[in-house]
């Protein structure tokens, strides 16, 4: 693996709009320079709420850099899509689904990626957003 | 034995595909119905999107085996229907696709097999079990009527029969339970008193397999 390559991001929801602006809301918290490729899948790909396996398999091909893809879907159809995705190796080679709260989740995937952590790296620091307590 | 019982093959699975299509094409309001108080009123639509392009894609390149038509409509699924029940059924048809092989034709045996493998591929696919409210409280009862009527020598069409009953039982048998699974299982103990929507839909590919058996044998 490339160590100068970074690893991408796919955030998948049911909303478009949602998946849209978490990317940007990311990319936006990540330290200046140079980011992480950040795609989004979000809706049905007719304008209205569920999940494309279209979107998703084009967003991952869009930012796939070599050095994996991490994915984080927010739940139901999105999350057994990729899943199934996934099982059928129909995306590319080194995707991963994150165990990861969306937003926050997404934000740490985005900020370690852009800072050249490997995809376990980028896992771990998603993943690791459910210890984060509110209260 | 019915002495007319059809041949399993890539045309019974046609079959199938056509009379699942205007099974959930009579039945998308009802599904939508039920999809409404524990929901996201769209079960319906989504599965009448699945099977619309399923039917289009089979019509336009039929594969020549039992197998390879199922595995093709299940890829359409997966594709085409916009919420949970497109990977799910998607999974169930083309783990069972798989199951049967390249055969041009199969025993009724190895079709109770290979739908047992696309159920157990829906169970852990959703991560969810029997008695979640889910479409696996249609699709157990009903894989396993298939088996035992088989397994006392009854003939394709009666066990597509007795599958059909498990099945509706099944489905009903989903109103006084609780779900565990999907955007349902937010409501708690107000899923209550509702029949489970993917449970329905699934008794009506259940049945639409008898159908497909009885067209067969006329």
């Amino acid at each position: 693996m490339s160590v100068s390559e970074p690893v991408g991001l796919v955030l998948v929801s049911h909303s478009a709009s949602v998946a849209q602006s978490v990317a940007e809301m990311a990319a936006g918290l990540a330290a200046g320079g140079a980011t992480a490729p950040v795609a989004f899948a979000g809706g049905d790909g007719e304008g209205g709420l569920g999940t494309s396996s279209e979107l998703i398999l084009a967003a991952a091909r869009s930012v796939d850099r070599g050095a994996g893809i991490a994915v984080i879907a927010d739940l139901g159809s999105a999350v057994l899509t990729v899943r199934t995705l996934l099982e059928d190796d129909e995306l590319p080679h080194g995707t991963r689904l994150l165990d990861a709260p969306f937003v926050e989740g997404a934000v740490a995937a985005v900020v370690t990626a852009s800072a050249g952590a490997d995809l376990d790296g980028v896992a771990a620091a998603a993943e690791e957003a459910y210890t984060y307590r509110k209260l | 034995m019915n002495a007319f019982e059809p041949a399993l093959d890539g045309e019974y699975v046609r079959r199938w595909l056509a009379a699942a299509t205007a099974a959930i094409e009579r039945e998308s309001d009802h599904l939508t119905e039920l999809d409404s108080p524990i929901g996201d009123a769209d079960h319906g639509a989504n599965m009448r999107r699945g099977f619309t392009a399923a039917s289009a894609a089979v019509g336009k390149e039929p594969p020549q085996t039992p197998g390879a038509t199922l595995a093709l409509v299940g890829r359409q699924l997966i594709g085409s229907v916009g919420g949970a029940s497109g990977p799910l059924y998607g999974t169930l048809l083309r783990r069972a696709g798989k199951a049967l092989g390249d055969g041009p034709t199969v025993t009724p045996g190895e079709l109770c097999t290979a739908l047992r493998a696309g159920v157990d591929g829906v169970a852990q696919l959703g991560r969810s079990e029997r008695g979640d409210k889910t479409m696996l409280d249609a699709l157990y009862p009903a894989v396993e009527a298939l088996g035992s009527a088989l397994d006392s020598g009854a003939g394709l069409v009666a066990a597509l029969a007795a599958a059909r009953t498990a099945a509706e039982e099944g489905a009903v048998a989903t109103v006084p339970m609780q779900a565990r699974k999907g955007r349902a299982s937010y409501l708690g103990e107000r899923s209550i008193g509702h029949q489970d929507p993917g449970a329905t839909s699934a008794a009506l590919l259940i049945a639409a397999l008898g159908e497909a058996a009885g067209e067969g044998a006329a």
